[in-house]
């Protein structure tokens, strides 16, 4: 008997068939990766079952009895606890505190500290971790971070764990840790439901994957079944043949050069390199190499302590992102959400934000008409999916969200387009689209430096790449000598 | 538009209520005292308005109104001619708006911080340089004061006060600046995400600033305005919790204290409920004890009915 089965479950938003007739099983002690593209229902199907949104139809079976998920709490006493994407911790407060939030151990009325941190000890100790629960949430890393979440969930008697997008901010190594954790889980009879776009990780860890394309079931594979090719197309309903639209580039002239440039975060290490017009540079390294921290002083967002870039040979002191983009500089940042997008606003009002300036006509009027062809052709060139430019850029989804980021640049023309992991969070078809219109803005002689933690994307779009580790460009490799190995050398600073 | 359209309701709910129980309300004389003050408030709302839609605050409004109004008088009685003394007046108030926003923007103080010392030390300051004596301007500067009290005959015994067209001016260009221009666009932008304003290209700091010195601006013009209408200029009690009724019209106009949202006709919209419940009080002889607790009450349920109507206009979309 499964420990939990959804059947027939379906979920309409405004204008949206979220979910259609959707079943999920899962049985105790198993790993069951849920995997789609964005938009394909993954998210509401997993809130459905953690009680945040309640379904229009369908039955929800805990071993066999049908039961009513119509809040958190109640998905609590099920059993199930869900994991976000962004961990749901207060990081101003201890470890226990956050482990006992909202169920504290009292006495008298008063909480009683010395029990919640036992609690949470022994809640610590059944996935091996070993830290002090006084300890404040913010000196954890995020791994850490995760670490507790996942112990708060087992002390509340949690059997099924539900992890949305747990790898997406750990490292290599942090991550094998919690796939180990996992492992430890399962074998203790909890069951776990993966949710994840890295589809490497879900061949190592899956017993089961189940795919949504479109909020329906597109297809199951079993443990003998799960290859990469095969959860590919059937997340997309089709083969993929040529993932990556790269074709060979001659490289032009110097667009960029920076040469020994400071900056802050790694101060003893300037920096030097140049980029070509027409021309993909990755730049690899593990999470927290300098990647962003070099990208946000090369726009202008932090300013450098010392050194020289120069734009077509002409010096440039960023000390604003203006500054910057009045170069010829575009930036693509890393975290689309807080940086990349005005959510509130319409996808025309962001698309036309860095135009507004150099756009505008006398005394700074906005030149709406100008606004609405340029909103209305970058829709068209990027295939934004949306009915129409006044949509709200809070309800795309996250790939057609990173579209609108990339759109906003295209009307400017820019020289040298900075791009910080473009394809985060993004499902496959907007990666492919993402990587098609790289390759076009290359081949119309854009210089692109992009920075990817995804070792695949640098193989199969970089021209030539390059690593850093701790701050420092640890080496320099061009098309031919690109190897997952080499790569991986330089970024663990094992070669310098 | 669709977001005034509760607020305009609520005007008209009010306004036609109070005019049912007492029809004197609607008397010609009354009429133009609502415009008059309604006027005045919607002025400093404005300002109000457009620090609100960066996600700031301005407490010191009533004590800037205050400030001016003791010094205006105060100028011309040392021999300043009337036009240099309102050009020194507003200097200051817009020196004073530069001076919040340099301090929010350079210093990272919070504007809640920053404007609460301003309430205090502008009206220490008026209540000091005028020993506490009353303000005013005797009966020596009528032409001046025509500016507040002045009515241009319109039809029948009805005229509008001339405080009312300094309004629609300043309201037309306000709303072309937000709606039209790529600053107001930039301040709406950067009251709802200021990191990714900052990275398309805005310049934050200056456009807060620029925000500040605008809330002053039109404070310090208010200032001249209330003065002028009231004649005796108590320091102590000039433009007192003048700031809390602009921001209730910002926020009764579908200003979000949040940041990012806001409509100029909206505010003065606000405004007007403000001054429409205010005379409503008076003329229906509630007694003006209760007066805040009333538009406390009526605000109060505008904003919740506001919240709710939007819920279900959201969920009737779906």
């Amino acid at each position: 008997m499964a420990l939990l089965e959804a059947r027939g479950i379906a979920k309409s938003f405004p204008g949206v068939r979220a979910l259609h007739r959707v079943d999920l099983r899962i049985s105790a002690g198993q790993v069951l990766a849920l995997i789609g593209e964005n938009g394909a229902g993954k998210s509401t199907l997993m809130k459905i079952l953690a009680g945040i949104q309640r379904p229009d139809e369908g039955e929800i079976l805990v071993e066999g009895h049908p039961v009513e998920i119509d809040s958190p709490r109640r998905a609590s006493a099920l059993g199930i606890a869900l994991i976000h994407q962004e961990l749901n911790l207060c990081d101003n407060l201890s470890v226990g505190a956050n482990i006992f939030l909202g169920r504290e151990k009292r006495r008298y009325g008063w909480i009683d500290r010395r029990a919640c941190d036992e609690g949470a000890r022994a809640a610590l100790a059944q996935i091996g971790l070993d830290i002090d629960p006084s300890t404040p949430l913010a000196q954890l890393s995020i791994a850490h971070q995760q670490m507790v979440e996942i112990a708060k969930a087992l002390s509340t008697q949690a059997r099924i764990l539900v992890m949305d997008e747990p790898t997406s901010s750990l490292t290599r190594n942090e991550a094998t840790a919690l796939f180990a954790v996992i492992d430890q889980l399962r074998t203790r009879g909890v069951s776990i439901i993966y949710i994840s776009h890295r589809l490497g990780e879900v061949c190592d860890l899956a017993d089961r994957v189940c795919v949504l394309r479109d909020g329906e079931n597109a297809g199951e594979l079993t443990r003998d079944q799960i290859d990469h090719d095969r959860m590919v197309s059937l997340m997309v309903g089709r083969d993929i043949d040529q993932y990556y639209a790269r074709t060979a580039h001659k490289p032009g002239g110097v667009a960029l050069a920076v040469e020994n440039l400071v900056v802050p975060s790694s101060p003893l290490h300037p920096l030097s390199f140049s980029l070509h017009y027409g021309e993909i540079v990755g730049l690899a390294g593990l999470v927290g190499a300098g990647r962003s921290e070099l990208l946000q002083v090369l726009f202008g967002i932090v300013p450098a302590l010392g050194g020289r870039m120069c734009i077509d040979d002409s010096p440039l002191v960023p000390r604003s992102p203006l500054d910057a983009i009045g170069a010829g500089l575009a930036l693509l940042p890393e975290d689309r959400k807080l940086q990349g997008l005005v959510l509130e606003m319409s996808i025309r009002h962001n698309i036309g934000l860095p135009g507004l300036r150099p756009h505008a006509r006398a005394v700074a009027f906005i030149n709406a008409a100008r606004e609405a062809s340029d909103g209305e052709q970058t829709v068209r060139q990027l295939a934004i999916r949306t009915p129409d430019l006044d949509q709200r850029v809070h309800h795309l989804s996250g790939g057609n969200q990173q579209k609108v980021v990339l759109g906003k640049w295209l009307s400017l023309s820019p020289k040298v387009l900075l791009l910080d992991e473009p394809t985060r969070g993004v499902d496959i078809g907007a990666k492919e689209e993402i990587y098609r219109l790289m390759e076009d803005l290359a081949g119309r002689g854009v210089a692109i430096l992009f920075v990817s933690s995804e070792m695949e994307e640098i193989l199969g779009m970089a021209d030539r790449a390059l690593v850093m580790h701790e701050g420092r460009i640890t080496g320099q490799l061009q098309r031919e000598e690109l190897s997952e190995e080499a790569i991986m050398h330089m970024a663990t600073g094992r070669a310098a | 538009m669709k977001k005034i359209l509760g607020i305009v309701g609520l005007l008209i709910a009010v306004f036609t209520l109070t005019w049912a129980i007492e029809p004197k309300f609607a008397s010609a004389y009354n009429l133009q005292n609502i415009v008059r003050w309604t006027s005045l408030f919607g002025i400093i709302s404005i300002g109000a308005a457009f620090v609100i839609i960066t996600g700031g605050i301005d407490l010191s409004i009533g004590s800037l109104i205050g400030l001016v109004g003791c010094l205006l008088p105060m100028l011309l009685a040392a021999g300043y001619s009337a036009p240099l003394a309102l050009l020194a007046v507003l200097a200051l108030s817009l020196a004073i708006g530069l001076l919040h926003g340099l301090l929010i923007t350079r210093i990272q103080l919070q504007p809640f911080v920053v404007t609460l010392c301003g309430l205090l030390l502008y009206r220490g300051l008026g209540r000091w340089i005028t020993h506490d004596q009353v303000q005013g301007f005797g009966s020596n500067y009528e032409s001046l004061r025509t500016l507040a009290i002045g009515k241009v005959a319109l039809f029948g015994d009805f005229s509008l006060p001339v405080p009312f067209l300094i309004l629609v001016a300043l309201g037309l260009v306000a709303a072309v600046f937000l709606n039209r221009t790529i600053w107001g666009r930039y301040l709406l932008a950067l009251g709802h995400n200021e990191e990714a304003a900052r990275y398309s290209g805005v310049h934050i700091e200056r456009m807060k600033v620029l925000a500040y010195v605008i809330c002053s601006g039109t404070a310090g013009l208010g200032g001249v305005l209330f003065a002028l209408d009231v004649n005796s200029v108590q320091p102590a009690g000039q433009g007192n919790f003048y700031e809390l009724y602009a921001i209730a019209a910002a926020v009764l106009g579908g200003c979000s204290l949040r940041g990012g949202e806001g409509s100029i006709l909206g505010v003065i919209i606000g405004a007007a409920v403000m001054r429409v419940l205010y005379n409503a009080i008076n003329v229906l002889g509630i007694p003006t004890q209760l007066e805040f607790a009333i538009i406390g009450i009526v605000i109060l349920t505008g904003v919740i009915a506001d919240e709710l109507i939007r819920r279900i206009a959201a969920r009737r979309s779906a």
